[in-house]
Formats: structure tokens, C-alpha cells, sequence
């Protein structure tokens, strides 16, 4: 009884932290938009979205280095105080983002200042899950380790939850008026979920200071046998480099794909492709994410029973076979075609602004369409009425909301939830997998580098790289989808050949 | 069954290669096409990136077709042994 007592303190203190790190790290995510506007220069849009999503990016990519870093300090000087140092650091940048002067105050300090937090933080978390996931499973028991690990496992998914949900309370508790609250939230409020998390930091390091080292370690260490070089051990061995490499193209590679396009590709199609309103998109990850979370831990849970290797491999098959159709509905549902359109309550609104410079004016207009099944389109368009004849504006600028019916927009969140189920599968299991493959001694070093280039690298870079594909082939919305189905039947052939499904009945060699 | 794995090591042997020569090469196209400061760093960062993960994936199809998965540790006696 004590003892299920304290594998669940454990696993308490352990994942608070981790969703903490997680929310600071995916904030930064899905303010995208509001970031580029805010610390990139305004004069190419695309430009600036392009940048953040590069910041975004370098934030995945240094967090192979935190895992090299942080992992190696894990396995010198113990996961506790390691991973009580990534959450110091991940909150510490959180902050600090939130209080940067935007672009227009300080110049070119703002992004510069922004890029480097942002790789802070991707050090930090390329410390804290390897940490957090070895710690769990070094205390959990041998027949439950799935289990009790798949509890790391949903922070990931949590932490984006929390991160919708601040973002869209903060954007709409600002001001009574729906629409000044949003612009309160664009000019200023968007740092409020930056600032929130010191809050968080606070109580979840007041809780990690109270645990006590993984036993395992504590035991390493009472004998002498901590590693003098994690590093050298790790992948200066054949054995053990096999191994390491072995997890990222057989297992951590595909699931990386997997997790970013349900998680984050989906939510930006939804939003760029479909063109769904800000909030509607959002809301949709929400349910989907509400719906999908406790799957982790039944996929987690019986993995024990039946192996990891089968339970994560079959659901990148599933994404592999499933994702042009899945996203195909999603493009058909916020499709208008064959739609009754409810002409009688069209709205057609237009005005004209004159500009600062006293001779020309910007002219708005808005058509705002309804449909029998309860859609709406709204298109805005907004170009300059020159008051020198000669010049005239190229290309207005256009810009298409949908909002979906009732319907549309629950099967909407179903396709979605289809897509969290397949990461459930992949991500439950994975900790429990990756444990069992490395020694104790060299595991936080071992784990965290295939975990974080898996997920960092390959899965980090799906929502740029898909989005860079469909600027490529412009005529096709789904190539995209390209990307994450090569990488993950790549790392489905490996898995299925070269991994086993044995799981390890004794982690503490 | 090991056969298997040691004949597929050389598709990893050559994937590996190949994914990086079609990297630089779309690299390059993409620069030619729109040589802006945003193409520059998009292009170098993958390169940069993917370039390490090619060159893993060609050592681990070695391993694969020097037999190394044949059997997987299952202590770390066996890694210590190395």
C-alpha cells in the first residue's frame, strides 16, 4: 500500500514538472502568428510567419543538444537535481519571453533576444523528459512499467491542452467586448501565458526539491558504478551505438512524425488550409485532446502484457494508410460546395479609411455567407484607393474564415481524434520501450538522444516541412502529408525487422 | 529471419546517401529559385540537421548487414563486454 502510495507521488511530482515544460515549450507554438506580428518585421507576412516557425524549429533542434548535455549530467550527477535544473531553466525562459519589448521598441534585439530563449528552452527540454520518463521507470515495478511511465507520456498532450486553454481564456477575457479582447490580446495580452508560468515553475520545483533520488542511481552510485563518461559510453561503444541508432529509425523517428502531424500539422491545416477560424481550430485540438488522452495509458497499461514494439508500430501503420484520407475530410468538410447558401441572410459590409498620408484610402470589404447547415464564410478584403490615378493596388489582400456547423464541426474533431488515437499508440508505449533498451548507468544520456532527434528533429520540423511542401507543389493541399508517411514507413519497415518485443524483466543492470 | 535484416541493411546503406544528395539538390533548386535570406536559413538548417541523420542511417545499415542486430543485448554485461 505505501508502495502505491509513492510510485504515484513519484509519478505526481514527476509529470507536474514535465507539463509544466511542456506547456512553457508549446506556447510558443501556438502563438505563431501573434509572435511574427509582434517581433518580426510586418512587411512581408509570410516572411514573418516563416521566421517564427524557424524559431519554432531551432527550438526543436537544439533539444537533441540539451539531451547530450543534460543527459550526461543526469547519469554523472543524478536525475533529481538534473532535471529540477532543466525546469529552472525552461520557466527562467518562459518568463523572460513574456517580458521582451516587442520589435518596434528595441529592433533587432526583440527577435534576436526571442530566438535565444527560444533555444534555451529547447535545451532545457531536451534535459527534462529523459529525466523524467528514466525516473518514473526506475521506480516503477517491472510489470506495471508501461503503465506508470504512460503517465509521463500524457504531459506532452496535457501540456499543449493547457496551452490552447490559457490562450484562448486570456484572448478572450480582456475586455467585455469580444472583439477589443482580441485585440488587447494581439497588442499585449499574449504575454500573459508567458508570465503565467513562473507561477507554475514555483510550485512544481517547491514539489521536485521534496523527491528523492531514483534508487537505481542512488545504488550506482553507493557501489561506484556511476559512468565517469556518459558521452564515451553511449556512443563511443558499437554495442551500444547500434542501440541508440536502432531506437531512432525503428521506433522514435516514425513516432515523431506521428505525434506532430496529429498534434500540430492537423491543427495548422485546419487553420491555414481550411481556413477554420481561430478559435474553432483550437477548440477542435481541444476536444480532440480530451478524447484522446487516456489512451495513453490503456495503450501504455497493455504494452505490459503484450510488448511495445507491436502496439507503436501499428499505429504508424495506421497514420501511413490513414492521413491523405483523414486530412481529405477535413478539407471537404470546410468545403462550401453542395452547401445550401441562405442568400436572404448574406451580409455585404464595406468602408473607407483614409490614410495618414491625407491622399489615399483603405477600403474594406466584408461578405459574410451563411449556410442551411449552419456554415458561415466570411471574406475580407482590403486593398488602397490611391489618390495619384497612376498607381492602383496589385493584389488585395483576402482574407477567408469558415466557421462549421454543429455537425461538421464534431466530425471535424472525430478525424482529429482519429489522428491523437494513432499518437496514443506510438507515444504511450515509448518510455517503457526506451527504458528497457539502455543500461541504467548510461540510460539518461542513451534514451534522451534518439528520444529528442525522433521527436525534435523529425517531428519537430513536420508542421515547417509540410507547410513547405505545399508551397512547393502549390496544386496539391496534401502533399504535405508526404513528409510524415515516408519517414514513418521508413521507421515501420526498420521497427518491424530489426526491433523485438521482448520486454525487459529487470532494468536495475 | 537475419538474412533478412543483413540484406536490408544495404537499402539503409544506400538510403542514407541518396536522402542527402536529394537534400543538397532541392537545396540548391530552392535557393536558384527565390535567393532570399529566409531560403538561406530554412535550406542550411536542414541541411545541417538531416546531413548527421543520413550518415547515421548509413552506419546503421553496416550494422545491420554485419550481422550486429542478429542478436540485441539484453544486459548490460553484454554492452560492457564490447
Amino acid at each position: 500500500m505505501k508502495e502505491t502510495k509513492s510510485i504515484w507521488k513519484i509519478i505526481g511530482a514527476s509529470s507536474l514538472g514535465t507539463l509544466i515544460e511542456w506547456y512553457d515549450f508549446y506556447i510558443f507554438g501556438s502563438l505563431a502568428t501573434v509572435l511574427a506580428n509582434q517581433f518580426f518585421p510586418k512587411t512581408n507576412p509570410t516572411a514573418a510567419l516563416l521566421s517564427t516557425l524557424a524559431t519554432f524549429a531551432a527550438g526543436f533542434i537544439v533539444r537533441p543538444f540539451g539531451a547530450l548535455f543534460f543527459g550526461r549530467l543526469g547519469d554523472l550527477i543524478g536525475r533529481k537535481h538534473t532535471f529540477l535544473l532543466t525546469l529552472v531553466l525552461m520557466g527562467g525562459s518562459t518568463f523572460l519571453i513574456g517580458c521582451i519589448p516587442n520589435y518596434e521598441s528595441i529592433g533587432f534585439f526583440a527577435p534576436l533576444l526571442v530566438l535565444l530563449l527560444r533555444l534555451l528552452q529547447g535545451l532545457a527540454l531536451g534535459g527534462e523528459y529523459g529525466g523524467a520518463a528514466t525516473y518514473v521507470a526506475e521506480h516503477a515495478p517491472a510489470n506495471r512499467r508501461g503503465y506508470f511511465t504512460s503517465w509521463i507520456q500524457t504531459t506532452a498532450t496535457l501540456g499543449l491542452f493547457i496551452s490552447l486553454g490559457v490562450i484562448l481564456i486570456t484572448r478572450h477575457s480582456l475586455d467585455a467586448d469580444a472583439a477589443k479582447s482580441i485585440a488587447k490580446f494581439n497588442d499585449w495580452g499574449w504575454r500573459v501565458p508567458f508570465l503565467v508560468s513562473i507561477i507554475l515553475v514555483f510550485v512544481s520545483i517547491y514539489i521536485r526539491m521534496k523527491m528523492n533520488e531514483s534508487p537505481l542511481f542512488e545504488k550506482l552510485k553507493s557501489e561506484g558504478k556511476v559512468s565517469v563518461n556518459p558521452l564515451k559510453e553511449s556512443f563511443g561503444h558499437k554495442t551500444n551505438l547500434k542501440m541508440v541508432l536502432l531506437a531512432l529509425f525503428g521506433a522514435t523517428m516514425g513516432q515523431g512524425v506521428v505525434w506532430y502531424t496529429g498534434q500540430f500539422y492537423a491543427q495548422s491545416f485546419i487553420e491555414n488550409v481550411c481556413k477554420i477560424d481561430f478559435d474553432q481550430s483550437r477548440t477542435i485540438l481541444i476536444w480532440a485532446i480530451l478524447l484522446g488522452t487516456p489512451f495513453f495509458v490503456v495503450f501504455g497499461a497493455w504494452s505490459d502484457r503484450v510488448g511495445r514494439k507491436w502496439i507503436m508500430l501499428t499505429g504508424m501503420f495506421l497514420a501511413i494508410v490513414s492521413y491523405q484520407f483523414l486530412f481529405k475530410q477535413l478539407l471537404n468538410l470546410s468545403s462550401n460546395e453542395g452547401k445550401v447558401e441562405l442568400v436572404d441572410k448574406k451580409i455585404i459590409n464595406s468602408s473607407l479609411v483614409q490614410l495618414p498620408n491625407g491622399k489615399d484610402t483603405l477600403r474594406t470589404i466584408t461578405n459574410k455567407v451563411f449556410y442551411a447547415d449552419g456554415m458561415s464564410i466570411s471574406e475580407t478584403k482590403k486593398d488602397t484607393l490611391y489618390g495619384d490615378p497612376v498607381m492602383h493596388t496589385v493584389k488585395a489582400d483576402v482574407k477567408l474564415v469558415k466557421l462549421l456547423g454543429t455537425t461538421d464541426y464534431w466530425k471535424m474533431v472525430f478525424y482529429v481524434f482519429l489522428m491523437i488515437l494513432y499518437v496514443t499508440m506510438v507515444y504511450g508505449p515509448i518510455a517503457a520501450f526506451l527504458v528497457e533498451l539502455f543500461p541504467t548507468k548510461i540510460r539518461y544520456t542513451s534514451m534522451s538522444l534518439p528520444y529528442h532527434i525522433g521527436n525534435g528533429v523529425f517531428g519537430g520540423l513536420t508542421p515547417f516541412i509540410a507547410t513547405l511542401l505545399t508551397t512547393i507543389y502549390a496544386n496539391d493541399k496534401l502533399a504535405g502529408l508526404a513528409y510524415p508517411i515516408i519517414i514513418a514507413a521508413i521507421c515501420l519497415v526498420i521497427g518491424t525487422l530489426y526491433i523485438n518485443n521482448k520486454i525487459d524483466p529487470d532494468v536495475n543492470d | 529471419m537475419n538474412q533478412l535484416k543483413r540484406y536490408a541493411g544495404i537499402i539503409w546503406i544506400l538510403l542514407g546517401p541518396l536522402a542527402a544528395v536529394y537534400l543538397v539538390r532541392t537545396a540548391m533548386a530552392e535557393v536558384a529559385k527565390k535567393p532570399v535570406m529566409d531560403t538561406y536559413i530554412q535550406w542550411g538548417v536542414f541541411i545541417v540537421v538531416f546531413i548527421p541523420i543520413a550518415l547515421g542511417m548509413l552506419l546503421f545499415g553496416y550494422f545491420a548487414w554485419k550481422g550486429e542486430y542478429d542478436h540485441l543485448p539484453e544486459s548490460s554485461a553484454e554492452i560492457e563486454e564490447d
